[in-house]
């Protein structure tokens, strides 16, 4: 009795835990029970149960409601479908002026703002595009293709290699510093010399369109949402489910709206990278101090010069971060939406990924994370960047880089010129070095990779099927195992312990929304290797953190490896662990746990930064030797901050376990590639997104309250 | 009294929602209570004050006096919810936005606690802030900063990052800051509290001599009693939004008006407040000793003096006219007298 009143929360726990179990057992498997694999769901079987509504027919195979529930919600992708279609092509028909036929055309509004979108978006990408390696279709967007036919000689040249390497050296100069320019010289020229350069460029033009848009939009829409409550009202469920939707899944919808190619891909990207950008701008501003507005005021600003001159200089750091999540989800996407016909180096490492070429996939990968990390550093030198007003600089110190560059572009053009005499016939290695012209290490990795695979093959063979048949295996049928009553009580339960009804009844809404799905079961499975993926990433993260926290130096360098992995394409985290595993459950996992264990280190590191130096000193002084001290101190006070970081390993985790679906795993990435090769996957492609976004959710919203009632009761708000 | 710069008719201020409303039916009778149980917070309650020009105010309180939020009503950082407020005759209520701005910029400065310096620019760049918004060019707004600089004595940290400076270092930044479009208006909003003893001393007797030199027209915010009576020409102590006196300081320390303000009083040091003239008798001239001390003189300088004659002490004005006398017995008075009777 003295326990239970000592500890109620931890005896109403087990309660929950008791009720969960008892239901486990009590209810069994319905003996026609099995596992779906492929889309047997959509097959017509005499044994499944039918349904119509609204007019939609859908079919399930109907279990004892506590074991499945019946997708009461499967009339849902199908209809979200239909819509897209009506909405497409045949709601409010306008009469549109088309300048190509020189006449009036009827058009369903929306596809005519659609296409006018993507002309505009195509317009960018490829005036950029060819500014870097030459073509017409700019000219002609001006003019007409009959005109080029007239003048073939107009034609956008595109710069040599040079020319771009030593402009992009000396813009990280005047940025930064003689350091970054050498990082961005010798990136280019690995990027060239490699034979990267044409996909680069492609890849480096569609971030130049998509990053900046996306920063623009998400800065005015974080300015509007700060300034209007009601603004910010209206955003605020989006945000939060776009925060937790794979990226894969928005791919689908976009197909429908906007077709196939980069601009579809730049819209899809602003799409996934506004959010976070929108988030923190809101965050930024927010923490202004009142008294710097005033400040403002008092000098008498204008509304516009105050947000423009004072609070978002001063919120600068969020709006950085912001930039820096602009720019990783821009390259992200850059690979991913190569599956919608983007070009670039993510379609290249799609291929080679298909062709099972790790050497060509790792090269590509390479590329693209240095292209990152370069815009990343660059991105974020250009905000700090201050003018010095006492200098009493001559003209040519003034203008130096402006004089420089001008000298490097006659030289390049000098070069290329030359080149032309050097290699004749041949390429033009010193205009531009052709794709498959370069130098390339491929056969050099392939070989490692055979090497490995014919060295440990036995030993790889033997964890691989140790970990999946003693491990994962066990673990997927226990997941499958529960009836869907137990696990919306053990949801539920949790979500009353931790936030009250409020939470409750969230986690049950969201929860439910998944159990009427027709996935559940994909789900499950998407949670069992998410939830493999976060355990041991948590377990490394915080095992590293700690022990990196030891030390000032060794932390700051941990932060700065999480900063550059983090820059990375999620993709590109494939290409290792293909390697050494191959196309496995295995590779995926690793995959998950490698990307997941970024957020869980930085947030451990963070935590116990955050404890106060009073704090410590306190504690020194009771004599308290470093483990009592981690233990008994820091561990406590930083855990709401690294739970935040359990959250973040958690999103992590089910995007990377989405992405998977990739190499091949029987989960909601599976249909979720599936559907963007299906011409009616728009609707399921959508609803399976935000079946992943409510499994984040649920975590976000559990973990979130708990964080802040325990912030709340050790006064660290 | 010379021109008046800042007047206040009954200002309000009251935060929640129907504030509005509920002061138009109160009759100008607020009650903080039955606002508070109606969901209001009560920040000003009828504030009437003028400042002549070249005057100091100091409004003195305890946090939650009110007195920010009546700065920040006459700065119009916030509007009042009823009175009215006239600056320079004009009626600061009735500005549109374009002419706020205008007075802003070209007739007051405001230095905060906090400092509420732009964290992303340098020392020089911070006080050329106010200059660039009017429009200033580049050039002149920096000379301009310049002088300022020198004027607060930070020369050769124009190029400082705020976050490099300390706190005293940082707060004259805010000042020069506030000075820099030459203001006729000076509003400071505790500038001297997030400093240490020693800086704020320090800080104290610049701006007093900064002060001697510039002749604003101040309004000083302050929650310290000694601050505000080194500083202060008049004084207005505040308490839950009510002025309880708005007086000099040798009126406030001699004639406190409720006993909110004794209590203020009772630890000052009298002798370092007080002048010969707050002290003398007017009436008596003759029989004077050979002691002559000047009516504007702190009483604590020439308490020594005086303690040392048996006879009366003349008392002279700046022209050496007698225009009273003092009692040796007097000051023992003034020293230990008051707060013997005080509770």
């Amino acid at each position: 009795m003295e326990y239970l009143k000592k500890y109620p929360k931890l005896f109403q726990w087990l309660f929950l835990l008791i009720v969960f179990f008892a239901l486990c057992f009590a209810i069994d498997v319905p003996e026609t029970y099995k596992f779906i694999r492929g889309q047997a769901e959509f097959v017509k079987d005499p044994n499944q149960s039918v349904y119509f509504f609204l007019g939609k027919e859908v079919r399930y195979y109907a279990f004892d409601v506590f074991w499945r529930l019946p997708p009461l919600l499967g009339w849902l992708p199908i209809w979200i479908n239909d819509s897209l279609f009506f909405l497409m092509n045949e709601w409010m028909p306008m009469e549109f002026w088309n300048e190509d036929t020189q006449e009036f055309k009827t058009r369903p509004l929306l596809l005519e703002i659609s296409r006018n979108l993507t002309a505009f978006m195509t317009f960018l990408i490829e005036l950029i595009r060819e500014i870097l390696l030459g073509g017409l279709e700019t000219i002609v967007a001006f003019t007409s293709w009959d005109f080029i036919d007239a003048y073939p000689w107009l034609e956008l040249p595109g710069l040599p290699w040079t020319i771009v390497a030593a402009g992009a050296a000396i813009l990280s100069y005047k940025l930064s510093g003689k350091g970054l320019a050498l990082f961005a010289g010798l990136t280019m020229i690995y990027i060239s010399i490699f034979g990267q350069w044409k996909p680069s460029m492609q890849t480096l033009s569609f971030i130049l369109v998509a990053a900046p848009l996306s920063f623009i939009f998400g800065l005015g829409l974080g300015i509007a949402a700060y300034k209007s409550k009601r603004v910010e009202k209206a955003l605020y469920p989006i945000l939060l489910v776009m925060q937790t939707m794979p990226q894969y899944a928005v791919l689908v919808p976009a197909l429908v709206l906007f077709g196939v190619g980069d601009h579809a891909a730049v819209i899809i990207t602003m799409v996934v990278a506004v959010p976070p950008m929108i988030l923190l701008t809101i965050l930024g501003l927010r923490a202004i101090p009142p008294e710097v507005i005033e400040a403002g005021r008092m000098s008498g600003c204008t509304n516009w010069q105050l947000m423009f001159k004072v609070l978002i200089p001063t919120a600068r750091r969020d709006i950085l971060i912001g930039v820096n999540q602009v720019i990783m989800v821009c390259f992200s996407m850059a690979v991913i939406s190569a599956f919608i016909g983007a070009k670039g180096l993510g379609f290249n490492l799609l291929l080679a990924l298909n062709q099972l070429n790790i050497g060509l996939a790792l090269e590509a990968g390479l590329c693209i994370s240095l292209i990152a990390i370069l815009l990343d550093k660059m991105s974020l030198a250009w905000a700090n960047k201050q003018t010095d007003y006492f200098g009493n600089l001559t003209f040519f110190q003034r203008n130096k880089n402006v004089i420089f560059f001008g000298a490097s572009f006659v030289i390049g053009i000098i070069l290329a010129y030359v080149g032309t005499f050097i290699f004749k016939g041949s390429f033009n290695y010193l205009f531009e070095i052709p794709h498959n012209k370069g130098i390339s290490t491929a056969d050099f990795w392939n070989k490692g990779v055979d090497w490995i695979f014919d060295t440990f093959f036995v030993y790889i063979k033997a964890f691989n099927t140790w970990l999946i048949q003693d491990v994962l295996q066990p673990m997927r049928a226990l997941y499958l195992r529960m009836p869907a009553v137990a696990t919306l009580v053990l949801a539920v339960g949790a979500g009353y312990l931790i936030g009250g009804v409020r939470s409750a009844l969230v986690v049950a809404a969201l929860t439910l929304f998944i159990a009427l799905s027709p996935w559940w079961d994909r789900a499950l499975v998407t949670l069992y290797m998410a939830t493999f993926g976060v355990v041991i990433s948590c377990l490394i993260g915080f095992t590293v953190g700690t022990l990196c926290f030891q030390n000032k130096k060794s932390a700051a360098f941990m932060l700065g490896v999480c900063d550059i992995f983090q820059t990375f394409p999620s993709f590109v985290y494939l290409i290792p662990v293909m390697m050494l595993f191959g196309i496995t459950d295995t590779s995926v996992l690793i995959a998950v746990i490698v990307y997941a264990t970024i957020p869980a280190t930085r947030y451990t590191i963070e935590g116990l930064r955050s404890v106060p130096v009073g704090l410590h000193e306190a504690a020194t002084m009771s004599g308290v030797n470093k483990f009592q001290r981690l233990t008994k101190i820091e561990f406590p006070l930083a855990f709401p901050h690294m739970m935040l970081g359990l959250n973040q390993t958690i999103v992590f985790a089910l995007f990377m376990v989405i992405i998977g679906a990739f190499i091949g795993t029987e989960d909601l990435g599976q249909y979720i590639l599936k559907a963007l090769s299906d011409k009616n996957g728009a609707g399921i492609g959508l609803t399976l997104g935000i079946c992943v976004a409510f499994i984040g959710l649920i975590f976000d919203n559990l973990i979130r309250t708990w964080v802040e009632k325990r912030k709340k009761h050790l006064g660290i708000a | 009294m010379s021109e008046t710069v800042i007047k206040c008719e009954s200002v309000y201020k009251i935060f929640g929602q129907n504030a509005k409303k509920m002061l138009e039916e109160s009759n100008g009778n607020v009650d903080a209570k039955t606002f508070q149980e109606r969901g209001c917070i009560v920040g000003v309650n009828n504030a009437s004050f003028e400042v002549a020009k070249g005057e100091m105010l100091v409004v003195m309180g305890l946090s939650g006096s009110g007195k920010s939020t009546l700065l920040r009503c006459i700065s119009r950082l916030t509007d009042a919810t009823g009175g009215k407020i006239f600056i320079e005759g004009q009626d600061l209520l009735e500005l549109n936005n374009k002419e706020l701005i205008e007075l802003r910029r070209n007739k007051m400065g405001m230095v905060f606690q906090s400092f509420a310096l732009l964290p992303h620019k340098t020392v020089v760049e911070n006080i050329a802030f106010p200059l660039q918004i009017k429009g200033t060019n580049t050039e002149e707004s920096i000379s301009r900063a310049m002088e300022m600089v020198k004027l607060v004595g930070l020369d050769g940290r124009e190029n400082y990052f705020p976050r490099e400076l300390s706190g005293g270092q940082q707060q004259r930044v805010g000042i020069a800051r506030s000075l820099a479009v030459e203001p006729d208006i000076w509003f400071l909003d505790e500038p001297f509290s997030a400093l240490d003893p020693l800086i704020r001393k320090e800080m104290q007797d610049e701006f007093l001599r900064l002060q001697e030199k510039l002749q604003k027209t101040i309004m000083f915010i302050t929650h310290d009693f000694d601050e505000a009576l080194k500083l202060a020409d008049r004084i207005a102590i505040m308490k839950d939004g009510i002025i309880e006196q708005l007086d000099t300081p040798a009126n406030i320390v001699l004639n406190p008006a409720t006993e909110y303000v004794r209590k203020f009083t009772e630890e000052v040091p009298r002798e370092k407040v007080l002048i010969i003239e707050d002290v003398m008798d007017a009436s008596s001239k003759d029989n004077l000793g050979d002691l002559k001390v000047s009516k504007d003189e702190i009483i604590e300088n020439v308490a020594e003096k005086i303690l040392t004659q048996e006879k009366l002490v003349g008392v002279v004005d700046s022209k050496n006219n007698i225009v009273g006398s003092i009692k040796p017995s007097k000051i023992i008075d003034t020293v230990f007298g008051g707060r013997k009777n005080g509770n």
